[in-house]
């Protein structure tokens, strides 16, 4: 079963590839898709109407409960076939009503993973699975009402579905979690057999109304219900399937499926009653204004969808019997007359019903197909359409005051939906024959196959309902209460109330249709209008513009775009931080130990002072520079005095390597201008001088602490007997911490890629005037400085030096040469592009880590073969050295072409 | 050196703090290598400061010199020092593309993309 869920998602990640050209054969693999799986799904019926349920299983994340667990049964089965059956024809639709040019692989793509989730959210019998799918058909449904992007009201309609469904989303998770704390589990079917529990429960209340705004959001239930006919601006095979067939009943099915567990309430029968019967009244109402074919099959889908949910709030046997055979109905008749709707457009170019009109000569087709759904949704016999207004007509157990309202609402709201059903099917065809241009020719028998097809099935299951009935809805029935029922259904009920309340019906729907000018023009009318400007749509969209309006207000007032302004807010909440953590924390100063400073190093640091200074300071860019350079020197003087001897090698060598790449970079800018007076300077002054006083505060309480010595023990006493290396400080950087390392060299290989992306060269750099006796001179030295690299990095794991100095070395002997006989010429001496070097320094190191996998050692521990004395580490460390030399040059070379 | 540190430390972060409030893109760069050499200092000195051995252990020894100094802090600065060339080279190349750009190396140059 988890295949059948993932066979659209599946499917949906190969369509876009197929080729899409109107005739091509792929074209019908699609419908193949949902055909097979609508054949798969039917071969379960059998055992399903013997009232069993299958459970699949699969784990997700068990820890939590969660997991990708479906279960189908009479409920699921129904809405599986539907999605599927439906889907098969809908696609099958789809390839006749896109013409050329349109993103047929796209939306093929879309709409199978939809179907996907669809299948999941009916399928899932966990809560969290259930909800990760209902998410996704909102956000499949947004690609698809937006699928034509390029008409500003299709991406409008697609914001306002997505986020009423979304904000219905979240209140159905928060309900979710809600309702699992209650009943102890995420399972559904755990949860129904816990009814009275969570039903007593003291939560029960908010759990259930976030659930049924969840579920009202989705399928379009008052006062949310204003999405739907704006989302007709989706292509009609989307409206015909998400809209009618599919995810607007998502609402309708978990609200069936959580009835055993949440259902049967006062509270659940009078909100689901009210709402309904409202959205109910309120659709009725809004369709007599429509004219437009899709806009008035939107609202009438949202009267279906608003009965389903009275229904379900009546939770009696008889209201869940005509609820499933409404539901099954309304999927074969609207999504039937919503392709017929889209055929008469794609045919005329028409979309207002009142525009067209005596087709039924050119389009016999057509108004055949028409006619078959008409009489379904306007619940005439011989349809099953007329079975299932016969049953809610004669729906018995209301709850008592609302009897005879409902009563009026179905009544009224019938005859709407018989005028809806004329309008689509009537008006088209009959009457004087519309002035449009050119002549309207038929659809041909693809184009009409789907909409006939299912045309068909309404009659046929109309005049022959007992295998419907018996082998599928008696099934969902039961589910739905939680007990075994059957479903008995037949046309002819004899002469009773039901009987003379659809003639009341006919005769109401015929007079409306008759005068439904006068009636458009009244509720047209001014007092309407104004009414309609305080109506939730208008809510939802000051609110939007509402979040809108504050979001930009706080981008301009938090966004400047001065980037000195950002890092001045960033300085000032870490100064502020760090000195809030200073007087929490209690951080007692240690005593300034009077002590004698050897002038060697007072003049040290007052050199770097200066030259710290001197960058304040200066106007010209190159004195910055260099006192830049001179402070970077300074830094190397006090790790020589202090016994670092690898450090001031490294630093020394990345000096010269940044001063040479900052006057490469900068030599040709143009002079530094004073853009800040001093007025504007002292806010910078002052925040600087705050957040040095506060790192200085930090390095001396970090400083006056007695040095812990024990990590510095720790690798002493093992770098020589484990690590087989006498630098202790190298040992560090390839073996023991070899994953930091790794890391590390990763983020100067990607900063080098970075550079070269960033400088694509512009022109060839020109070799300036150089002396002869510095191009005679480097010859020399280049391979010196090489086999000094060499030297360094084949005794940098006993000595000082290492891979990071030696490549630095390496590096800088090209650099020389590309001084000397510019870059061209450097290029063409080093062996490898500088890129691969990168490449094969970094293959080299992790290489070098996997050393150890064989003896099932961990990837980076050090192997050392015996009587060979040469171990992974050294290697992991030729990989920093190609590296390192790598990245070097890429960035310098970039900077001396560019 | 100890007692002097946390001045140096201090100082360096206080002028690179300075530089990188400034508009023009070099400065702010300068800024960064300035912060950059603080901070080094700062994790350096964190195994104190002084005249001490360097943690190579001799020839014929297993353990180094008494009084070496603590391994761990300089393996940690090593690595940033040679990332902070990268990162250096980053920004210059940020710097240079910004000035191909809008022709200048002024941060207020960049506003444009301001909503």
């Amino acid at each position: 079963l988890l295949w059948a869920v993932f066979a659209g998602f599946i499917a949906a990640a190969v369509a876009p590839w197929l080729p899409s050209r109107r005739a091509h054969a792929w074209m019908w693999l699609v419908p193949a898709v949902p055909a097979g799986l609508f054949a798969w799904f039917a071969s379960f019926i059998p055992r399903i109407s013997g009232l069993q349920a299958l459970d699949f299983r699969y784990p997700w994340i068990p820890g939590l409960g969660i997991g990708l667990d479906f279960r189908l049964d009479g409920l699921s089965l129904v809405f599986s076939l539907i999605i599927t059956g439906i889907g098969a024809l809908i696609f099958l639709y789809a390839n006749r009503y896109f013409g050329h040019g349109t993103r047929l692989g796209a939306f093929h793509g879309l709409m199978l993973a939809f179907m996907g989730s669809m299948l999941g959210l009916v399928l899932s019998s966990n809560l969290i699975a259930l909800y990760v799918f209902w998410e996704l058909t909102s956000l499949f449904s947004f690609f698809l009402i937006g699928f034509e992007r390029e008409q500003a009201s299709a991406r409008k309609a697609a914001w306002q579905a997505l986020l009423v469904t979304n904000m219905g989303g979240l209140c159905l998770l928060a309900g979710f979690l809600l309702l699992s704390g209650m009943g102890g589990s995420l399972d559904i079917g755990v949860l129904a057999g816990r009814g009275e529990t969570i039903r007593g429960h003291a939560l029960y209340a908010p759990a259930l109304i976030l659930v049924l705004v969840g579920a009202f959001t989705k399928s379009a239930q008052f006062p949310f219900h204003f999405w739907l006919p704006d989302a007709m601006k989706a292509p009609t095979p989307v409206s015909a399937y998400l809209h009618s067939a599919t995810m607007v009943k998502a609402g309708i099915y978990l609200l069936a499926r959580l009835h055993p567990a949440l259902g049967d309430t006062a509270l659940w029968q009078n909100v689901l009653v009210a709402c309904g019967g409202l959205t109910m009244s309120a659709s009725a109402w809004l369709a007599l204004s429509q004219t437009h074919l899709k806009s008035l099959l939107a609202y009438g889908t949202i009267w279906a969808l608003g009965t389903l949910v009275v229904l379900l709030g009546i939770g009696t046997f008889h209201a869940m019997e005509v609820g499933v055979v409404l539901l099954v109905a309304h999927s074969l008749y609207k999504a039937c007359l919503f392709m017929v709707a889209g055929i008469l457009t794609h045919q005329t170019g028409e979309k207002d019903a009142e525009k067209l009109g005596g087709l039924r000569r050119d389009m016999p087709a057509t108004f055949l197909a028409a006619l078959a759904g008409a009489v379904s949704m306007a619940g005439l016999p011989p349809s099953i359409g007329f079975i299932a207004k016969e049953l809610l007509l004669s729906v018995k157990g209301n709850p008592g005051p609302y009897r005879f309202v409902l009563l009026a609402i179905a009544l009224g709201s019938a005859m709407a939906m018989f005028h809806i059903a004329a309008m689509v099917a009537f008006r088209p065809f009959f009457l004087a024959r519309a002035r449009l241009p050119g002549r309207v020719r038929e659809a041909d028998p693809l184009f009409l196959f789907s909409p006939l097809l299912l045309g068909f099935l309404g009659f046929f299951f109309g005049l022959i309902s007992w295998p419907l009935s018996r082998q599928l809805l008696s099934p969902a029935v039961s589910v739905v209460l939680g007990r075994t029922e059957w479903v008995e259904l037949s046309l002819w009920h004899g002469f009773n109330l039901a009987l003379l309340l659809s003639l009341i019906t006919l005769a109401g729907g015929i007079t409306l249709f008759r005068f439904r000018v006068p009636i458009r023009m009244g509720l047209t009318a001014v007092p309407f209008r104004t009414l309609a400007r305080f109506g939730p749509a208008s809510v939802s969209i000051a609110l939007s513009r509402g979040v809108m309006a504050v979001a930009a207000f706080q981008t301009h007032a938090l966004q400047s775009g001065y980037l000195r302004a950002y890092l001045a807010v960033i300085l000032s909440v870490i100064l502020v931080g760090i000195g809030y953590a200073l007087r929490a924390g209690g951080v007692d100063l240690p005593a300034l130990a009077p002590m004698s400073i050897p002038w060697s190093d007072a003049a040290l640091v007052l050199f770097m002072l200066a030259a710290a200074l001197t960058t304040v300071v200066t106007a010209s860019r190159m004195l910055a520079i260099a006192a830049l350079g001179l402070v970077g020197f300074g830094m190397v003087l006090v790790f020589v005095l202090s016994g670092a001897p690898d450090l001031a090698m490294t630093q020394f060598l990345v000096e010269i390597a940044t001063l040479l790449l900052l006057l490469l970079a900068f030599y040709h800018l143009p002079r530094l201008r004073a853009h800040s007076n001093p007025v504007s300077a002292a806010p910078s002054a002052a925040l600087a001088v705050a957040s040095g006083a506060c790192v200085a505060l930090v390095a001396y309480v970090v400083m006056g602490r007695p040095p812990s010595r024990w990590m510095a023990d720790f690798f002493a006493s093992r770098s020589l007997e484990e690590a087989h290396g006498r630098n202790i400080v190298n040992v560090i950087l390839v073996d023991f911490r070899a994953f930091d390392t790794l890391g590390e060299i990763t983020v100067l290989a990607v900063a080098a890629i970075a550079v070269t992306s960033l400088l694509r060269r512009t022109y060839a750099g020109t070799v300036a005037n150089v002396s002869l006796v510095f191009r005679k001179a480097v010859r020399f030295i280049k391979p010196l400085m090489l086999v000094f690299s060499f030297f360094l990095l084949a005794t940098g794991h006993h000595a000082p030096g290492g891979g990071f100095a030696g490549g630095l070395m390496a590096a800088a002997a090209y650099i020389l040469l590309a001084m000397a006989e510019g870059v061209p010429q450097a290029r063409r001496a080093l062996p490898l592009h500088p890129k691969s070097l990168i490449g094969l320094g970094l293959t080299v190191s992790i290489a070098s880590g996997l050393a150890g996998a064989p003896l099932g050692r961990p990837f980076l521990a050090g192997v050392w073969p015996p009587a060979v004395g040469l171990g992974s580490p050294l290697v992991f460390d030729a990989g920093v050295y190609l590296l390192v030399a790598g990245v070097t040059l890429a960035i310098l070379f970039e900077f001396g072409e560019a | 050196m100890d007692t002097l540190a946390p001045i140096l430390v201090g100082c360096l972060f206080a002028t690179g703090v300075y530089n990188i409030l400034r508009r023009s893109l070099i400065r702010v760069l300068i800024g960064f290598g300035l912060i950059s050499h603080s901070a080094n200092l700062l994790v350096f000195s964190s195994g104190g400061l002084r005249r001490g051995e360097p943690p190579v252990i001799p020839k014929g020894a297993v353990l180094p010199p008494e009084g070496f100094m603590d391994p761990l802090p300089q393996a940690l600065v090593l690595t940033a020092i040679v990332i902070g060339f990268g990162l250096t080279g980053f920004l210059a190349a940020l710097v240079v593309a910004a000035n191909r750009k809008v022709g200048s190396e002024d941060a207020d140059a960049l506003r444009e993309a301001k909503p």
